[in-house]
């Protein structure tokens, strides 16, 4: 199994999702992502494993990672949505993961990322009432030094 | 809120809880209703430090994670880099590193059972026989990198000190000494009608569950899902290595148990192969300029724990742009609700020390 075979399948399955692959990643729109995973996790490759998932901050935009693991197949395949940086939210998968639970509670606290649809939105690592999330690049705290590099 | 409902917080200061956990436990009578762990007061946002560090600077940041495995945590977080930047170690350093993190497995391990032997009120004697076994192992770590608990020792492309044969005597001696000793083990717990008692067919974990919760490591193969990572996806030279992977049947606290003293057993049996097979070479690496990585990756190695994930992004910088660590204990401690429900209070702290968590990885 490769990247390219899944990126065909789900542009065939799912044509209004605009799949492609980018740097060894499945990019698909916000808007289609819930129904692809659904079918990544139920379909024929059994991506029954989400390993990770988190956010990375692109400053104009946000990406969403999940990196699924098809024990079935043997591949670990990671998939990307881009989402705006300007109130972000994009459709929880805690209903086919458990594991989605805290990790989309986690991107939530550090990201601000809204997932809709998640049973139990709440900050988890830090205090309920904190302002700000700070993985993003926006976030500044004097308590943060940056480091010069020489 | 429902009548005859008594709310109780144990922890975060909890003898039980290992580390600063804190569950809010609804009770009915003895029996959980409902267990919600609540996390978080140990988090030191390090992947926000990872932003402003040089990957050689954060090395250090990583023994600060599992602790108690600060050899898995430093080679999960260089093998991830290694690939980014495409270097490959050289090969005495490899058989170095899987040396050290076996030895740190059954340092981990050693403290994960009999730290769960005293929450089930074996108290003390486990635990002295566990700490006086690890402190051999801690006494190898000082000799090989000076630290008895922060490494440090594994680095970009090699590691920080090489192998004496005053080192190499000191492994064989604790190999030959440990492999005895863990039948002690097994008449003082395995076999122990009490142990047995408070741990077989208490809090079974199903395997569907742990599957969509993501729990990986000992925890997953208790249930016989056979899954390592050092296994399935070699990295080192683990494929070079004969080893078995030990399964549970039922997936109970027991099986996870001795899913962990099964995995000292092999451990030893690594470290020996490894140990006569160790290539010769030179394994330290000078310091060097800083890396600028470029691109991304996701890379996981079998820590005690399970799973341990480094995703780094690179943006030609320095410093890298984001950097993610997939903590296996975050995944394991998110199932305790499904596991604690229905429980007794007693048993519940038994699933508790049967998942070995460590909150600094979970909270990072």
């Amino acid at each position: 199994m490769d990247l390219l075979t899944v990126v065909q399948a789900v542009q065939t399955m799912f044509p209004d999702a605009a799949a492609e692959a980018v740097a060894g990643a499945l990019v698909i729109r916000k808007e289609a992502a819930f129904a692809v995973l659904d079918q990544l996790k139920n379909g024929p490759s059994r991506f029954i494993s989400l390993q990770c998932l988190t956010a990375v901050d692109r400053k104009e935009a946000l990406d969403v990672v999940y990196h699924l693991y098809s024990f079935d197949v043997r591949f670990l395949l990671t998939v990307k949505v881009v989402l705006s940086s300007e109130e972000p939210s994009i459709d929880s998968v805690a209903s086919l993961w458990d594991a989605a639970n805290w990790f989309e509670r986690e991107v939530y606290d550090l990201f601000g990322i809204k997932f809709l649809g998640h049973p139990d939105l709440r900050r988890i690592l830090n205090p309920d009432d904190w302002a700000g999330h700070p993985l993003r690049k926006s976030f500044a705290s004097s308590d943060i030094i940056q480091k010069p590099l020489k | 809120m429902i009548k005859d409902e008594l709310v109780i917080n144990m922890g975060p200061q909890h003898p039980s809880t290992h580390g600063v956990l804190f569950l809010e436990l609804r009770l009915n009578g003895e029996i959980v209703n409902d267990c919600r762990p609540h996390i978080g007061y140990l988090h030191r946002s390090i992947e926000k430090v990872a932003e402003s560090r040089t990957l050689t600077q954060f090395i250090p940041f990583t023994d600060r994670l599992d602790y108690l495995a600060s050899m898995n945590n430093n080679l999960g977080f260089c093998l991830a880099a290694e690939r980014l930047l495409q270097i490959e170690a050289v090969r005495r350093a490899q058989y170095l590193r899987v040396i050290v993190a076996e030895l740190n497995r059954i340092a981990s391990h050693l403290l994960a059972i009999s730290t769960f032997a005293q929450d089930l009120g074996a108290y003390a004697t486990a635990l002295f026989y566990a700490m006086r076994d690890r402190q051999k192992i801690v006494q190898i770590f000082d000799e090989l990198c000076g630290q008895r608990l922060t490494y440090n020792y594994v680095r970009i492309g090699g590691v920080s000190g090489d192998m004496t044969p005053k080192i190499a005597q000191m492994i064989r001696d604790f190999i030959a000494s440990e492999r005895e000793i863990l039948k002690d083990y097994d008449d003082l717990l395995t076999h122990n009608i009490i142990f047995k008692a408070r741990s077989k067919n208490i809090g079974v974990l199903a395997q569907d569950i742990a599957l969509s919760y993501g729990v990986t490591g000992p925890n997953l193969r208790a249930t016989g899902f056979n899954w390592d990572v050092r296994k399935d996806e070699p990295y080192l030279v683990y494929d070079k290595l004969d080893f078995k992977v030990s399964l549970g049947t039922v997936g109970d606290a027991w099986d996870r148990y001795f899913v962990r003293v099964q995995e000292m057993r092999e451990s030893l049996k690594i470290v020996e192969q490894a140990l006569a097979a160790l290539p010769e070479g030179d394994p330290v690496v000078k310091v060097n300029k800083p890396f600028r990585p470029n691109g991304e990756v996701y890379m996981r190695t079998e820590s005690p724990r399970g799973d341990l994930g480094f995703y780094i992004v690179g943006n030609g910088e320095a410093f890298p742009y984001r950097l993610k660590i997939r903590a296996p204990s975050f995944s394991n401690i998110s199932v305790l609700p499904v596991m604690a429900k229905g429980l007794n209070v007693s048993d519940a702290v038994c699933v508790l020390g049967s998942l070995d968590i460590v909150m600094g990885e979970i909270d990072r």
